[in-house]
């Protein structure tokens, strides 16, 4: 391997890492606020390409249909569990938020499918349809079961990425799309380096979307709000925040970011509707580095999971994801052993 | 006039266990009562229950409203505030993240936030000092007033504090009960539950003697702080 | 039911699955295969996730392991599937150890994710080995033979199938009901009080582990010479997912769980795919849709499975109590009066603070010593230093004569120090004779195979024998039979100490034993305590109780902010100006 090679393969790699950086970002903040590693991460980025695709070909992205179906079964639980605790406090605006708003979107893209209406539009559209999918998720699959162990959590998790991955394969059926690049463009650096366009756009977006992510832990009341909740939950209803408002809300943020992920991997790689699994599980490795606690760790793991992706490929295409996963084990031995160096204090995992 | 907070005949209990049984007690607004007993009498569980973190049968009354239907921050925003034994701290957080936080409940009204702010630095100026320090750096007084701090930033009509002296030096403990009994003036009231009984019936107008799970005694402070009967239920040995 | 129906149960199951293939058609013969070998899958999950709490979603990985080992060493090794078996699951045992051993350190969620990862490693590691002939598998591979008759059909392989899965689930319940196995039912609660009983959490984890994934090695060598075929697909991760259903519909905590959830799954997938084509073109997807809701609902509404939901209507199997069996043999005490333990300047701080600071006491077979002091004192981390769930930043604490500073907390068990706990850590779906016998860990030696294979009675015989009379000797024999979740909590407290007297300790330390008692069970504690002081057991008691304590101890040893202020007898120590102010708060 030539120094050039080695460089070409590192732009790759950081390219695919910023986008296992979002998610990364989005799986720490979902499991430090709620407790649930959040499988389905992937599929809502994958589902966000798709969306795009169909509408640059011009036609109905079938998350409509996924988008309406979850938003039904969810204001029928809502309505179930009005009838279960007969009253009916708080139904009707519970029923606007999980039935009505997330018709919005379908809507507005039931409207641009069909017409030849410029990317500036669509890709809101796109992006306004992800947004609601996880925080009804949220409701149908975790909210019921909000006391459970980790572990139920985390089975139910999968479970729901395999049950929406199958509504995925029905409403986009199995054929893999590409989208269109989202700004051409190539650059040629000094020394013969050529980077596209798409390259510089998915780095540069990780990069801003990282730091407003940090700005908003930092310095927004809801973002306090937010670390609150996931550094102490008791101390968080002392003080009046909702556990159940901050998950919507770290719901609503982590589908923006699979959203935006998905936008930009889209032009570079053909998406199908189950490609999200790996792309999640991937951001995983990533998240575990940071020991599913850290935004900062998280993003260098994942970044690293990126260009050991990319290197991988180059020796060898089929093996790279043996490499990537193989990757963990170390990952995990290093965990482990600072596990048994910090574990003096007494723990139970009591689960029911 | 009704009692500001009014509990009667309060249970509760986990899974088989009781560990409150039948408690009853009043108390009136611009008072502090104190609730004190050995460990292991329910003076933890009895604030967990009345602060919605437990649940509990029985009668639980503020200000006239049934707090059975009222959620923990529902309360919270009513300024029925508990600053509990663990003291429950952010943490990773700063003491200034911890204090704004505390007012969450009171966010949309910004200049209450920044008197607030004001008026706890003014009653801790440690925590001024510190105001960009994590929590978890604090030493324990440290962490107690920012507990305290944090729950008054929610200004807060009754406070129930858990123990403000546990794990604290004797002096350190003056400190804290004596900031305490200025709370009062400012129109606080108070239920302090303390296994430190003295400095607990110094500070407080009333107190009831919680033993395994029921009121044993009670009375005003001044009367408890000479009665032996309070001793012997640390110490046991004496006769009924 | 009772018990002496138990076999008669199991011996109309296995008659009536005998006969099956008369009855059936080849198609359904074929099916009864398939989930013979799910069932084998769910059997071991059932031990790994349902009873020790590990959630695996690698387990397919596990049978392909297996099936592509025997199919690689019976095609390309040409050796006999006979060889092929020892061969799998020797490979597919390598391969548990090794993830296991890396893996099986890591708490709660991050062990199912990491088998995830190997679980899709593994997969892509079968459809990229030449030798294994990547993405389009190895065929060929000679069905197993007895003598000269080869099971090519599949009325044939379901003997070998069904007699596989009769014997791995008798042993997997027999395993539940030894020694080892009530170790692994005790994995769920933490790993505080199985090291207090001596039992290493960390090896316990790794060999239900090894076996989940030799049962699932076991049903990857019967899948490959039945279908006499393999390819990668069947081993990725939607089986896996697949096997956890199974385990989790029957029922996680039982092995009739694992075969009535193989027999469910298989069947409603095969039903899915009857149906599901008449209807959508998408058949595939549904069925998938339909297993993850399933799951899910499940999850909601039904943690426990549908045996448990069944069998909740039965009266639970009851044993009787032991007869004429000798208890196990017991260790000399020390002399009475004898100094049993030394602690000498003990020092323990976390970060700045100090929390046992420079305590020094002595303890001496035959006696009571009480340790008291106001909340937030340091007694429980004093206690934590003496069992070694804790060590001592300084200092040293000595216990017959042997340093036990730095030892770990099973040494120091097996030493002879049995404790109880604060907060009662008991196992509640365990009935109270099973609590007890953990105790005993130490004391007996059966294994796991011996447990599996009911080599162990006689000593099993022994051991329940002393389990009911420390039952006996604190009052709860009547209930040995009932679970230990159904006490009330005083009772919970009482059992512990019972379980601390299985371990036949030469110190016992109590923490807050009186706490929750009445009256009358205060006094029967009390006396219980007595006796084992006049039997000379060295015995410390944490309480808070001042009634209790003060009638009971010979010396008391008083802390606050983790110094000792007092020592001395009761009488003296309630007169104490220190401790007075102590407790109730007097002049700084």
């Amino acid at each position: 391997m030539t120094p050039d090679i080695a460089l070409i393969l590192t732009v790759d790699g950081l390219a695919n890492g910023a986008i296992y950086l979002l998610a990364g970002l989005g799986l720490v903040l979902i499991f430090s606020v709620t407790r649930v590693v959040f499988v389905p991460f992937g599929d809502i980025a994958a589902f966000t390409a798709l969306t795009l695709a169909a509408f640059q070909m011009q036609r109905v992205p079938g998350t409509i249909g996924l988008v309406a179906v979850l938003a039904a079964v969810a204001s029928l639980m809502e309505l179930g569990a009005a009838v279960r605790r007969r009253s009916a406090d708080g139904l009707a605006q519970r029923l606007f938020g999980y039935g009505l708003l997330p018709l919005i979107p379908c809507g507005l893209a039931w409207l641009i499918a069909a017409r030849d209406v410029p990317e500036i539009v669509r890709i809101p559209v796109a992006l306004g349809l992800a947004l609601p999918m996880g925080p009804l998720l949220d409701r149908i699959a975790f909210r019921p079961i909000a006391d459970a162990s980790v572990l139920v959590l985390l089975i139910v998790a999968i479970a729901l990425h395999f049950a929406i991955a199958g509504l995925g394969l029905l409403f986009f059926g199995p054929e893999g799309f590409r989208t269109t690049a989202l700004v051409d463009g190539i650059f040629e650096l000094p020394g013969g380096l050529v980077i596209t366009g798409q390259l510089i756009l998915m780095m540069a977006s990780a990069v801003l979307l990282a730091v407003l992510f940090f700005l908003f832990f930092e310095r927004s009341l809801i973002g306090k709000a937010l670390r609150a909740t996931a550094v102490n939950r008791t101390g968080a209803r002392l003080v009046g925040i909702r556990p159940e408002r901050t998950g919507v809300t770290a719901y609503l943020i982590a589908s923006a970011l699979a959203g935006i992920s998905g936008i930009l991997i889209g032009p570079s790689t053909t998406i199908y509707y189950d490609s999200g699994f790996l792309i999640g599980l991937k951001a995983f490795v990533g998240a575990i580095i940071g020991g599913l606690v850290s935004y900062p760790v998280t993003a260098l793991g994942a970044l690293f999971v990126g260009v050991m992706e990319s290197f991988a490929s180059f020796f060898s295409s089929a093996m790279k994801e043996v490499v990537v996963f193989s990757l963990l084990i170390p990952v995990l031995l290093w965990r482990s052993l600072a596990l048994a160096h910090g574990g003096d204090e007494e723990h139970e995992e009591l689960d029911g | 006039m009704s009692a500001m907070l009014e509990i009667a005949d309060l249970h509760v209990g986990y899974g088989k266990v009781e560990a409150v049984r039948g408690v009853s007690l009043s108390l009136d607004k611009g008072r502090i009562v104190t609730v004190i007993g050995p460990n292991g009498a329910g003076k933890t569980t009895l604030l967990g229950a009345a602060m919605g973190l437990l649940a509990s049968r029985g009668v639980l009354r503020f200000e006239g409203a049934d707090l059975h239907e009222l959620g923990v921050e529902d309360r919270v925003e009513r300024g029925f505030c508990l600053v509990p034994e663990r003291r429950e701290l952010f943490g990773e957080m700063t003491v200034g993240d911890n204090l704004i936080l505390g007012a969450y409940s009171r966010r949309k009204d910004a200049a209450f936030v920044k008197s607030a702010l004001d008026g706890v630095f003014d009653r801790f100026p440690r925590l001024a000092e510190r105001r960009r320090q994590r929590a978890d750096t604090l030493s324990g007084g440290e962490r107690q007033m920012l507990a305290i701090g944090r729950a008054l930033m929610a200004g807060p009509r009754l406070l129930l504090l858990d123990e403000p002296s546990l794990g604290l030096a004797p002096l350190i403990v003056r400190d804290i009960l004596r900031i305490v009994a200025t709370l009062r003036d400012t129109g606080v009231s108070i239920l302090l539950v303390e296994q430190n009984a003295r400095a607990a019936l110094e500070t407080a107008d009333y107190g009831y003697v919680l033993e395994t799970g029921e009121i044993a005694l009670h009375g005003a402070a001044s009367d408890l702080l000479n009665d032996p009967r309070v001793m012997a239920t640390y110490l046991g040995g004496a006769t009924e | 039911m009772n018990a002496a129906l138990r076999p008669l149960g199991i011996l109309l199951a296995a008659g009536l699955l005998a006969a099956a293939p008369a009855a059936l058609s080849t198609f359904a013969v074929t099916l009864m295969n398939y989930i013979g070998i799910g069932a084998l899958v769910a059997v071991g999950l059932v031990l790994l996730t349902g009873i020790g709490g590990l959630t695996s979603f690698g387990q397919a990985a596990f049978v392909g392991v297996a099936a592509y080992s025997t199919a690689w060493a019976t095609t390309a090794g040409g050796v006999s599937p006979w060889l092929g078996l020892p061969f799998a699951l020797l490979t597919t045992g390598l391969a548990a150890l090794l993830i296991g051993a890396v893996t099986l350190r890591l708490g709660g969620h991050f062990l199912p994710l990491s088998t995830i990862a190997w679980g899709i490693s593994i997969f892509y590691l079968f459809g990229n080995f030449e030798a294994l002939g990547s993405h389009t598998g190895l065929s060929g591979i000679p069905p197993v033979s007895i003598g000269s008759i080869a099971l090519i059909d599949s009325r044939a392989v379901y003997w070998l199938i069904w007699a596989a899965v009769g014997a791995g689930a008798l042993f997997g319940a027999n395993l539940l009901d030894s020694r080892q196995g009530r170790a692994v039912r005790a994995l769920r609660g933490g790993p505080v009080l199985m090291a207090s009983v001596g039992i290493d959490p960390f090896r316990t984890r790794l060999v239900i582990f090894l076996i989940a994934a030799l049962y699932a090695g076991l049903a990857g060598w019967l899948y490959a010479h039945m279908s006499r075929f393999v390819s990668p697909a069947p081993f990725e991760i939607k089986p896996s997912i697949e096997y956890l259903l199974m385990a989790l519909v029957g029922g996680a905590s039982h092995i009739v769980g694992a075969l009535v959830g193989a027999g469910l799954v298989t069947l409603l997938k095969n039903w899915l795919q009857d149906v599901l084509p008449h209807v959508t073109s998408n058949a595939a997807q549904y069925e998938q849709i339909a297993f993850a809701v399933i799951l899910i609902v499940i999850m909601h509404h039904a943690r426990g499975g549908l045996v448990p939901m069944l069998t909740r209507f039965l009266p639970r199997v009851r044993r009787a109590a032991p007869v004429g069996t000798d208890p196990l043999p017991r260790r000399t005490l020390p002399e009475r009066g004898e100094t049993v333990l030394v602690v000498d300047q003990a020092v323990r701080r976390f970060g700045g603070l100090v929390a046992v600071d420079k305590v020094s006491f002595e303890l001496k077979a035959g006696e009571i010593l009480g340790l008291i002091g106001p909340n937030g004192a340091g007694k429980s981390t004093m206690f934590n230093l003496l069992t070694g769930a804790l060590r001592a930043s300084s200092g040293r604490i000595a216990f017959l004569g042997q340093d036990i500073t730095r030892m770990p907390q099973r040494r120091i068990a097996a030493l002879g120090v049995a404790r109880t706990f604060q907060h009662v850590k008991l196992r509640p779906a365990m009935t109270l004779v099973e609590n007890v016998m953990l105790g005993a860990h130490l004391r007996t030696g059966a294994g796991w195979l011996s447990g599996g294979l009911r080599l162990d009675r006689s000593e099993e015989a022994r051991a329940r024998a002393d389990a009911y009379a420390q039952l006996a000797r604190v009052g709860l024999a009547d209930k040995a039979e009932d679970l230990a979740g159904n006490l009330p909590l005083g009772q919970q407290r009482i059992l512990e100490v019972a379980r601390a007297l299985a371990a036949d300790p030469v110190m016992i330390v109590l923490d807050e034993p009186a706490a929750g008692l009445r009256r009358k069970e205060k006094e029967a504690l009390a006396a219980l305590l007595s006796d084992l002081r006049r039997e000379g057991l060295a015995i410390l008691v944490v309480e808070h109780d001042m009634d209790f304590v003060m009638g009971l101890v010979d010396r008391l040893v008083v802390m606050v902010f983790g110094a000792r202020i007092a020592e001395g007898e009761p009488a003296a120590i309630r007169r104490n100006p220190d401790v007075q102010a102590a407790y109730l708060g007097g002049v700084a």
